[in-house]
C-alpha cells in the first residue's frame, strides 16, 4: 500500500571537521508520519535541510518518486513538493496570513483567489485560521499553522516538521496531531522532528533514529517503546526516570509580591504576580512561552525594570532584603548569592566567541584589587567543570560556541552553581538537549535543591515540570492562573490552567 | 535533464580552523599573486618593466638611511592612531573619528607652543603640551561617547561629524595664527628658540615617536589581554546582553573606553606638532585617522600584529609615492597599486575561513 515518497542513499554532509551526516540512507513513504529521532548534533535537522534544498550534500543520492533529483535551492524542493516546517517561524509580521502564504510566489497576485485556495485547504485537513489576521495578532500555534498551511498552499506532498511542538500546549498538540492524520490520510508523507518520547508514540507509524551524523535504524511505532528508543538514540542503556527528592527543611527565600513588568514597548508582560519560593524546593514555572517567563526570571535577577511591587530575599536570619531596582552587581553586594542562567545561553548567559576559561570568568573578573584578571582561578574551574560535568571540547581553550548544545549548557550550569548560591534560576535549561544530557541537567539541579538552594525552574515540557518541581506555578498572559502541588496534579489541569486563568 | 536541476558548479564549505603555518602560506600566496596582477596591469598600461617599477617601490621605502627613518617615523604615528582605534573596535564602538581626534590633540599642541612659547621654562611647556593634547583628544572621544551612553546615537556618524568639526576649527585657527599674514599658513611655530620641541632621542630626531609607539603597543597588548578593564571592553563587543547580565555598565565602560581612544589620538597629535611638523595644518595627519581603521582591522585588533599591518600600509605608500615621481606616472597609478594589493591581501583572509568545492565530474550511475 505504501509507495516510497522520497529515498535518501548514501548522504553525507561535513561542516569543517564535524561530519554532521555520513552515509545516510533512508525512506519516506507515502501515506506515513515518521518520526526522525536522534539526540542532539545527530544531524537530524541537516538532513532535512538537504531534503529541503537549505544545504546541499557532499555526497549521495536522492530519489523522488524513484526519480534521481538534484535539490540546489529551496525554490527546486517546492517545484518537488517538498516543505518544510522550521523550528523558527519565517513570517514578517505586519502581514496578514494570506499575504505571508502567496509572498515570493510568482505569477499575478490576487488575494481573492488565494484567500479561497487557503480556506479549501483549511477545510480539508481541519485547520483553524482566519486569512485576514495579521501574523502580530496570532498565537504560536496559530502562527504554526500558517506555516504549514503556506507549505500545502505551494504543494508539499511531502512535509518536515522540525520539533513542531516544542512551543505548543498538549491541547494544541493534539490539535496538530489531528490536522497531521488527516494529511496523512490524504497520502502525504510525513516526517516529524522530535524529542519528546510520548508523542512519538502517540503520532508516528514509523521512526528512523539517527545517531552522530548516522543511520542506526528504522521500526515501526508499535512494535518498540520509549526505552527502546532511547537506547538506540544514545547507543547504551539510559534510565528514563526523575529523582524528586523530599525538601529538607523549606523555608521562604523569595517573597514576590503584586509584581508588574512592562516590556521596553510599554506592552504588559507581568501582572500582579505574586508567589514564594522555598529553600530545598523546585518551584517549576509553567505556561506558553511568552507569558512573562523571561521578565519574571530577568526581575529576580535584577536585569528587568519593574513598574510595580516587590522581591524581597530572605535571609537564613530572617532579614530580608529587596532585590528590585538594584542591579545585578548590587544583589551580588547585598550578599545574595543568585544564579541565573537564561534562556538565551550564547547570547546573554556566556560569550560564544570566547574560551572556556574566560566564560568562567564572567563571575569571577571583577573579584581582587588588582588592575589585572586573576586568569589562574577561573582556568581551574573550567577544567573542574569539564572533568566533573563530562563536557566534551578539545580543549579549554575552545570557543564555546564550537562546542554542541549540551555542552554550552553544562559549561553555563556548571559557572553559575559553582559559586555556592542560595537562589538557582533555570529557563528552559534543557531546551534543545538530548536525552542524555537533559538528565545531566536535571541531576543537577536536584544536588542544588538538596543542598538548601530555592529554585524556580522555567520549563516547557509538562512531562518535565510534572516530574521534577515540587510545586509547579502556571503564569498565562503574565498572570499567575494557579500554583499546585507537582504530586497532586495531571498535564491537562496544567495545561488547562495555561491557557485561561481559572475562577 | 532539466537545466535548472543541474548541480551547481561550485559550492561554499566552512573551514575548520587551520594551523598557522597554511593561513599564512594562503597570505604569503596572496602577495605573490597581487604583484603578478599588478605586474601585468603595470605592463600593459605603462609598457614599464615590472621588475624595475618594484624596484623602485622598495627604493621608496628603503632607498636610504634618510628614507628608512621616515618610513619607521611614520609608521609609528600610524600605530599609534590604530592602536587609539582599537579598544573602541574591540567594544564594538566604530569610532572613525580618528582623524578628528588626532587633529584637536594637534592643535592643542600647537596653542600651547605658540601662547606660552616664551613664558614657561621648556619641560613644563612640553609638560603641558602633553596634557593639553590627551585632553583635547578625549574630549573629543568623550562627545560622541556619552550620546551613545545616554541616548544611543550612531556613533559611526557622530565621530565621523567630529571629524569635520575639528578640520574647520584647525583652519579658523590656522587664520588666526597665521605667519605672515594672509599666508593661511602658521609657518614653523618657535622656529628661533625651538621651546616646545619636542628632544632629540640619542641625538636622532626620528627615534622618539618610535619608542612611544613600541611602548603604546606593548601597553596596549597588556591593557587588552590582562586588565579588568580589557576584559570588560572585550565583553561588551561581544554581546552587551552578557555584559549586563553579569552587571557591568556598559555606558560607564563606553564613556571609558573612548576617552582612553581619544587621548591616544591626542598623544598622535601631539608627537606630528610638537616632534615631527612643528607646524599646524588642516591636513597635518594626511588621512591616517581612516587608514588606521583598517590597520587594526587587518591586524584583527591584535596590537602585536599592528606592527606588521601598520608597517605593510606605509610600506605600500611611500613605495607608490617613489614610482609616480620616478616614472613620471602620477599618483593615481600608484593608489592602483596599491588597491590591488590590499585587495588580495583582504580578499584572501576569504579562503582562510571557506572553502570552495567544484562540482565533481558525473559518477556514473547506472540506476535510474
Amino acid at each position: 500500500m505504501s509507495e516510497t515518497a522520497v529515498e535518501l542513499k548514501n548522504i553525507t554532509k561535513t561542516f569543517g571537521r564535524v561530519r554532521a551526516n555520513y552515509n545516510v540512507s533512508l525512506e519516506i513513504k507515502k501515506g506515513e508520519i515518521l518520526a526522525l529521532l536522534g539526540e542532539n548534533g545527530s544531524g537530524k535537522t541537516t538532513l532535512m535541510n538537504m531534503l529541503s534544498g537549505i544545504y546541499f550534500p557532499d555526497e549521495g543520492q536522492i530519489f523522488i518518486d524513484g526519480k534521481e533529483v538534484v535539490i540546489s535551492s529551496p525554490k527546486i524542493a517546492f517545484e518537488l513538493g517538498i516543505g518544510m516546517v522550521h523550528q523558527h517561524f519565517k513570517l514578517v509580521d505586519v502581514l496578514t496570513a494570506t499575504e505571508n502564504i502567496i509572498l515570493g510566489l510568482e505569477g499575478r497576485l490576487n488575494k481573492k483567489e488565494a484567500k479561497e485556495k487557503i480556506k479549501e485547504i483549511c477545510d480539508k485537513y481541519g485547520f483553524d485560521i482566519d486569512p485576514d489576521q495579521k501574523i502580530y495578532d496570532m498565537s504560536v500555534s496559530q502562527k504554526q499553522t500558517v506555516e504549514i498551511v503556506k507549505v500545502l498552499y505551494r504543494g508539499a506532498n511531502i512535509l518536515i516538521l522540525d520539533e513542531p511542538t516544542a512551543v505548543l500546549t498538549p491541547q494544541e498538540s493534539e490539535k496538530l496531531f489531528n490536522v497531521m492524520r488527516n494529511m496523512k490520510a490524504d497520502g502525504k508523507a510525513l516526517v516529524i522532528i522530535t524529542h519528546k518520547m510520548h508523542e512519538v508514540e502517540a503520532i508516528s507509524d514509523r521512526v528512523a533514529v539517527l545517531r552522530k551524523g548516522e543511520y542506526v535504524g528504522s521500526m515501526m511505532t508499535k512494535d518498540t517503546n520509549a526505552a527502546e528508543m532511547t537506547n538506540m538514540m544514545v547507543g547504551r542503556t539510559v534510565a528514563l526516570n526523575i529523582r524528586r527528592p523530599k525538601p529538607v527543611n523549606p523555608k521562604p527565600r523569595i517573597e514576590i509580591s503584586n509584581l508588574s513588568v512592562r516590556n521596553i514597548d510599554g506592552i504588559e508582560k507581568l501582572k500582579n504576580v505574586s508567589f514564594t519560593a522555598n529553600s530545598g524546593e523546585i518551584l517549576g514555572i509553567a505556561g506558553i512561552s511568552g507569558c512573562g517567563q523571561k521578565e519574571l526570571l530577568e526581575a529576580i535577577a535584577g536585569l528587568q525594570p519593574a513598574e510595580s511591587g516587590s522581591i524581597k530575599y530572605i535571609k537564613d536570619d530572617g532579614t530580608t532584603e529587596e532585590l528590585l531596582g538594584n542591579d545585578p552587581r548590587r544583589i551580588e553586594e547585598l550578599g545574595v548569592a543568585l544564579s541565573f542562567v537564561p534562556e538565551d545561553r550564547l547570547g546573554m548567559g556566556l560569550v560564544g566567541n570566547m574560551d572556556l576559561s574566560d566564560n568562567m570568568m564572567l563571575r569571577s573578573f571583577r573579584n581582587g584589587k588588582s588592575v589585572f584578571t586573576d586568569r589562574k582561578t577561573p582556568h581551574d574551574l573550567a577544567e573542574n567543570v569539564v572533568d566533573d560535568l563530562e563536557v566534551v571540547t578539545p580543549s579549554i581553550e575552545t570557543p564555546v560556541r564550537r562546542l554542541s548544545g549540551g555542552n554550552v549548557q553544562k559549561i553555563l550550569v556548571g559557572r553559575e552553581i559553582a559559586h555556592a548560591p542560595t537562589v538557582l534560576l533555570t529557563a528552559y535549561a534543557v531546551r534543545g538537549l538530548d536525552i542524555n544530557s537533559s538528565y545531566t541537567i536535571y541531576d543537577l539541579i536536584n544536588k542544588q535543591k538538596e543542598k538548601g538552594v530555592a529554585v524556580i525552574f522555567v520549563g516547557e515540557d509538562l512531562d518535565v515540570l510534572l516530574e521534577l518541581s515540587d510545586k509547579i506555578l502556571v503564569l498565562c498572559g503574565g498572570e499567575v492562573s494557579g500554583i499546585v502541588e507537582a504530586e497532586k496534579t495531571d498535564k491537562n489541569e496544567v495545561g488547562l490552567m495555561m491557557t485561561q486563568i481559572s475562577k | 535533464m532539466k537545466k535548472s536541476k543541474s548541480e551547481p558548479l561550485f559550492h561554499i564549505t566552512k573551514r575548520d580552523v587551520m594551523p598557522w603555518y597554511k593561513t599564512w602560506g594562503i597570505r604569503a600566496a596572496a602577495i605573490v599573486a597581487a604583484l603578478i596582477v599588478c605586474g601585468i596591469i603595470t605592463t600593459i598600461t605603462t609598457g614599464l618593466n615590472p621588475f624595475s617599477v618594484y624596484a623602485s617601490f622598495v627604493q621608496g621605502a628603503f632607498g636610504s638611511g634618510r628614507k628608512v627613518w621616515i618610513t619607521f617615523q611614520n609608521m609609528s604615528i600610524l600605530l599609534i592612531i590604530s592602536l587609539a582605534l582599537t579598544p573602541a573596535f574591540k567594544m564594538r564602538f566604530w569610532n572613525i573619528g580618528g582623524e578628528g581626534q588626532v587633529l584637536v590633540g594637534a592643535l592643542a599642541t600647537a596653542a600651547c607652543m605658540i601662547l606660552l612659547g616664551d613664558k614657561i621654562p621648556n619641560v613644563l611647556l612640553i609638560l603641558v603640551m602633553t596634557v593639553a593634547a590627551l585632553g583635547a583628544g578625549a574630549i573629543w572621544g568623550l562627545i560622541p561617547a556619552l550620546f551613545k551612553a545616554k541616548w544611543n546615537t550612531n556613533e559611526t556618524l557622530s565621530t565621523l561629524m567630529m571629524n569635520y568639526i575639528a578640520t574647520q576649527i584647525v583652519a579658523f585657527f590656522t587664520v588666526v595664527w597665521e605667519v605672515p599674514k594672509g599666508s593661511f599658513t602658521v609657518g614653523i611655530i618657535n622656529q628661533a628658540t625651538n621651546a616646545g620641541w619636542l628632544p632629540q632621542l640619542f641625538g636622532s630626531k626620528y627615534l622618539l615617536p618610535i619608542v612611544i609607539a613600541l611602548a603604546v603597543t606593548a601597553a596596549m597588548y597588556v591593557y587588552l589581554k590582562y586588565s579588568k578593564h580589557g576584559y570588560e571592553i572585550a565583553v561588551v563587543g561581544e554581546s552587551e546582553k552578557t555584559a549586563k547580565y553579569v552587571g557591568m555598565k556598559t555606558g560607564k565602560i563606553i564613556i571609558r573606553t573612548m576617552i582612553l581612544s581619544g587621548a591616544l589620538c591626542g598623544l598622535a597629535g601631539f608627537l606630528l606638532v610638537g616632534g615631527i611638523n612643528h607646524t599646524i595644518t588642516t591636513t597635518i595627519n594626511s588621512g591616517q585617522g581612516f587608514t588606521a581603521v583598517m590597520v587594526s582591522w587587518l591586524a584583527k585588533f591584535n596590537p602585536i600584529t599592528m606592527i606588521f599591518t601598520s608597517f605593510l600600509i606605509i610600506f605600500l605608500e611611500r613605495g607608490a609615492g617613489e614610482i609616480s615621481t620616478n616614472f613620471g606616472l602620477n599618483q593615481s597609478f600608484a593608489d592602483i597599486l596599491t588597491g590591488i594589493i590590499l585587495f588580495f591581501i583582504i580578499g584572501c583572509e576569504f579562503f582562510i575561513s571557506y572553502r570552495i568545492v567544484f562540482r565533481k565530474k558525473k559518477e556514473t550511475t547506472s540506476e535510474k
